[in-house]
Formats: C-alpha cells, sequence, structure tokens
C-alpha cells in the first residue's frame, strides 16, 4: 500500500502534514533542532511577536497543575527587529512554512506588526493573537468582544497579502459568536483554542502562585474543551480550523481532526517531550496506514454524531 | 540527547534525601559540573513536565548484567518536596525514565592557581560534588562550606572528604558542625586574591555568596534553581532578571539555558 496522503492547505498554506506547533511552546523553532527534524512537521508557529521588545511578567510564570500548567510569561518576546534580523534567517533555511504569531498593545500596532512582516518571504503566514490571557493590554481584549475582533482582523488583513489565521479565546461565553464575527472580517482561517484562565493557590502562604495571580491553563486537562470548542465552530463556520488544546499524542490530534479541524497545533506537549510534534506526525500516519485510510483529507469533520 | 535510562540505584541518604543512579549513554562523560538533566518521572500525565536535577555524578562502572563491560551513569541528589520526587523515591533498580540532557551552561572552572571555593546550602551541595571531583583531578585545592537547618541537611560530606576536600559545615540549629549560617563561616575564610567561589543552594542564601565575593572582589559563579516547564529555552518559565534589566530595557536570563550556572553579576540581586 502506499503511504498515505498526510498533507493539507490552510489558507493557501501547504504543509507536509496537519501538524504545527504553537506559539509560545516553540521558541523560535532553533530551541528543538536538536531534538527534533524540523522538516517533519506541517508548520512551525513562533513565539507572540510584538512590535517592540517585550520584558513579560514576574516570576513565578508557571506551575504545573494536574494534567496541565498554568502559565503567565506575559508575550515576553524580542520585537520584531530583532526577529528579522536574528530568528528569521535561521527559520527560512528550515523548508517547513513559518507562521508568525502576532499581537499588538493598541489596534495599530497589530496592523503596523503585520505589514512589517508583509514583504519577508521567509513568512508564509500571519497568525493574531487575539486571546492572550496573561497580558493587560492587546491580547484578550480584542478576543472577548466581537467588535473589537472585527476591527483587528480587518486591519491585518489590510496589513499583509499574507494568509491570516485568528487564533481565539475559549474565555468567551459563546466561542461560535467569536469566530463567525473573525470570519466575517476576512479571516482566513482559525486557530482554538488558547489557554483558558486559570489560578493556583499556596495555601500555607496564602498566597497566588503566579507572580501575575491568574494563568493561563494548558496541557491534557483542556483537551475536552478544546474538541468541543472546534467542533462547534467547525459545524458553523466555513473557514479551515486549526484545533489546538492538550494534544499529546497522535490519537489525540486525530479526534480534533474528525471534530472537524483541518491542522492541528502541539503546544504543552513540547516542554515535555521536545520531538512531541514529529512523534505526533508521524503517528497520525502510521494510524492512517494500520487503518487502511488514505488521505488525512478523508477524516477532516468525519465524526459520526 | 533524549534517552531512556535505567535506575541502578536510589538510596535515602537522610531523611528525604535520596542519591539516584541511572545509566545513561558514554557522551553523557563529557557534561559539564553544573549542567543538569530533566527525568520525567511517570509516562502518566500527573505530573505533566519534567523535573530538572544538576549532576551530582557522572563516570562508568562495571555492569555485569549489561553484558558489555563499562556503563556510563549520571547520578542525582533529590530532596522529597512534592508529587513528582515522591514518586521518584519510589523507583527501584530497574525502573526506567525518560531524560533529557546534559542541559544548560556548566560552571567554568577558572584558572588552575586558584583556590576553589565551593559553597552548598542543602540539597545545592548535588552540582558541587561533580565540579570538586573535576577540579580535584585537575589537583586544584579545593575546599567546601556546607550549610543547613540541621544534621540531616548535610548530605555526603564523606564523599567530599574522601577527595581529598577540605570540608566546613554549619547548621542552623548546630546539630552538625559549626552553630550559624554557612555565609558566616565561609566570610571568614575569604581572602582578596587567589579564590574563586562556585555556589549552589537557595536564592537568599546565592544571594548573600554574590554579594559577599562582590564585595571582596572575589570572582564568584551560582547556580540557580527555578521552576521550569521545557529546559530548552523555550517556554521562558525560568527566567531570571540579569543585572541591568528594566522596564525599559528587559534583560531576562533563562535559568535553563543561559545557566542554571552565572556569573553573580550577570544578576539582579535587589
Amino acid at each position: 500500500m502506499q503511504r498515505p496522503d498526510m498533507s493539507v492547505e490552510v489558507a493557501g498554506i501547504k504543509m507536509r502534514n496537519p501538524v504545527m506547533t504553537a506559539s509560545g511552546t516553540f521558541g523560535y523553532g532553533a530551541e528543538f533542532g536538536d531534538y527534533m527534524n524540523l522538516e517533519s512537521i506541517g508548520a512551525m508557529i513562533t513565539k507572540g511577536l510584538s512590535l517592540r521588545p517585550k520584558a513579560g511578567n514576574a516570576t513565578p510564570r508557571i506551575v504545573e497543575t494536574p494534567g496541565g500548567m498554568l502559565n503567565a510569561i506575559g508575550l515576553q518576546n524580542v520585537g520584531v527587529d530583532a526577529f528579522i534580523a536574528q530568528k528569521l534567517p535561521f527559520l527560512s533555511k528550515v523548508s517547513t512554512p513559518v507562521i508568525v504569531n502576532l499581537y499588538g498593545n493598541t489596534l495599530e500596532e497589530y496592523g503596523e506588526v503585520a505589514s512589517r512582516l508583509d514583504s519577508l518571504p521567509g513568512v508564509a503566514g500571519i497568525e493574531v493573537n487575539i486571546s492572550c490571557p496573561n497580558v493587560k493590554q492587546g491580547g484578550i481584549v480584542f478576543g472577548t468582544d466581537p467588535l473589537a475582533a472585527q476591527q483587528v482582523v480587518r486591519l491585518v488583513k489590510r496589513s499583509t497579502s499574507k494568509p491570516v489565521i485568528v487564533k481565539l479565546s475559549p474565555n468567551v461565553t459563546d466561542v461560535v459568536l467569536m469566530a463567525k464575527a473573525c470570519a466575517d472580517a476576512g479571516a482566513d482561517a482559525l486557530s482554538l483554542i488558547n489557554t483558558l484562565t486559570g489560578m493556583a493557590i499556596d495555601l500555607d502562604r496564602r498566597r497566588p502562585v503566579l507572580a501575575n495571580v491568574t494563568g493561563g491553563l494548558s496541557g491534557p486537562a483542556i483537551k475536552p474543551v478544546a474538541l468541543r470548542m472546534v467542533w462547534q465552530v467547525a459545524k458553523s463556520v466555513q473557514l479551515p480550523i486549526i484545533g489546538i488544546g492538550g494534544i499529546m499524542t497522535a490519537r489525540d490530534a486525530l479526534e480534533f481532526i474528525l471534530a472537524g479541524a483541518t491542522a492541528v497545533q502541539v503546544g504543552t506537549a513540547s516542554f515535555l517531550d521536545p520531538s512531541a510534534a514529529q512523534t505526533i506526525a508521524q503517528g497520525m500516519e502510521q494510524y492512517l496506514a494500520d487503518h487502511g485510510i488514505d488521505s488525512i483529507a478523508s477524516l477532516i469533520g468525519a465524526l459520526e454524531v | 540527547m533524549q534517552f531512556k535510562s535505567m535506575v541502578v540505584s536510589n538510596v535515602e541518604l537522610s531523611p528525604g534525601y535520596f542519591r539516584m543512579r541511572m545509566t545513561a549513554p558514554h557522551d553523557m562523560l563529557s557534561a559539564e559540573p553544573g549542567q543538569f538533566l530533566m527525568l520525567k518521572v511517570t509516562d502518566a500525565i500527573d505530573p505533566l513536565l519534567r523535573r530538572p536535577f544538576g549532576f551530582f555524578d557522572v563516570g562508568t562502572f562495571s555492569a555485569e548484567y549489561a553484558g558489555c563491560g563499562t556503563q556510563c551513569y549520571a547520578e542525582i541528589l533529590y530532596k522529597v518536596v512534592g508529587k513528582g520526587t515522591r514518586m521518584l523515591s519510589a523507583l527501584h533498580h530497574g525502573d526506567l525514565l525518560d531524560l533529557l540532557a546534559p542541559l544548560g551552561k556548566g560552571f567554568a572552572m577558572g584558572d588552575p592557581g586558584e583556590e576553589k571555593i565551593l559553597v552548598g546550602g542543602g540539597v545545592g551541595l548535588a552540582p558541587l560534588y561533580y565540579l570538586a571531583k573535576e577540579l580535584v583531578a585537575r589537583g586544584d585545592k579545593v575546599r567546601l562550606f556546607a550549610g543547613g537547618r540541621n544534621r540531616d541537611d548535610i548530605l555526603c560530606i564523606t564523599e567530599f572528604e574522601r577527595l581529598g576536600v577540605e570540608t566546613y559545615v554549619s547548621t542552623d540549629d548546630g546539630t552538625l558542625g559549626e552553630s550559624g549560617l554557612v555565609t558566616r563561616v565561609l566570610e571568614r575564610h575569604l581572602a582578596k586574591t587567589g579564590m574563586r567561589i562556585f555556589a549552589c543552594g537557595p536564592t537568599p542564601m546565592l544571594k548573600a555568596v554574590a554579594l559577599m565575593a562582590q564585595s571582596h572582589g572575589v570572582p564568584c559563579q551560582v547556580s540557580m534553581e527555578a521552576y521550569m516547564a521545557c529546559g530548552v529555552g523555550a517556554c521562558l518559565g525560568c527566567v531570571m532578571k540579569g543585572a541591568n534589566h528594566s522596564e525599559e530595557t528587559p534583560d531576562y536570563r533563562c535559568v535553563c539555558k543561559d545557566g542554571p550556572v552565572f556569573d553573580s553579576f550577570e544578576l539582579q540581586w535587589s
């Protein structure tokens, strides 16, 4: 039997398989080069990028919770100039598409970062972060209000000719409403979910564990919530969906595909196993081969309810 | 590198403190003192993250069961503080672990002529043993200042002495060695020249040692500990403020990648 066809296309970005790395969990790619073949996965999404370098939050920034972890990094990043000068040259040498996750402290900054990246051949697409729960400005402010989200999406679309993926927050009453708003504003694809807002308390010290008090929950603990949201959005919106949330294994990833995702992002799993994305991509192909399925595309949204 | 490792031994040295030996590939012999490993205690998802441990020792032993002459090992010294280390303490010979190692930046050994001053607090002694071994092998004169709350916190002193290291022990409650903080003992022995300090322990101790070293003009390296998720510089969870850090010009250093060993003047101690 021939090898299964694992290739997918999201908003014009052609990928050798549906496995992408989630923003903020894969650094700028180079950090993982010693542990995996960067050309074995579908796409790499880089750490949330802003116009100027960002210091991030005070420490402690992370804490483990049952089946997951809370983080409140605060979008620490090198800023767009240093990214282009120092990080992109390495990434451009890898034959895997690079998608840049970006955010703005103001509406205008979203547009400015997007336009700075527009002419760079090494950037295959943009993922717009309107869902970081850990910063006061930007991020979540735009991710919980459909009208604000539409403003961001329209501006970014006007600022770049590259495909625009919008990353949605689960910290809303109705994720479908947000998804439709972004679709109407011109998004080319949607990725979901970002982290769920959570909190950990040190009982003996009577203090929150994180300096930021609250943080974003990720890891296997959030997978059921993510699956539900991906399924709901996939049913209601015609755009390609990228499923994210607690994917640790190939089977997890395939569940998201069944729920309607065209591709998936591996996040927290890369922290405990730096080759997780590669292992998951290989495992997905093996599953298809074992079950006589000849293309991953045939599984997208194939959930029987 | 990432590899599977087998537990060779896992011994409780004093209440709550364990020394574990694991098999390792021969490449591990080139690990630098001060570098660390990360291990996954369980395949299950709780605890989810790997745990970081400095190398207590790296070497070879003859492994009869392997049927292959010598086998490389890595050792860690750890204190049971939570669920992960509790599960670790229950492992036995033959159990398998997934390891990432060697990680981070180790100690710069300095000039051969200098006297090497090691300062360890509690389980902070761990990376200092491997360091002492390498320094002694070069022919350096090494002194160790070990501190803890009580006698149970003072570990493996005999091993250091067997290497020929001169040891000074202090405990907060005076149950072993001199009564009081390790830094008080250290201060009496600090000269201005010809010395180099290597310290590992609780952050308040490291701060005191770093400031003392700076005021005496003695070069000092500290090995830091922090919560970390990835160990490879991606999560940015383990950062510390660099000496020139400010909100306007952020200068965060990753303990996992830029450290865990830092020159004391690289970090902000206030």
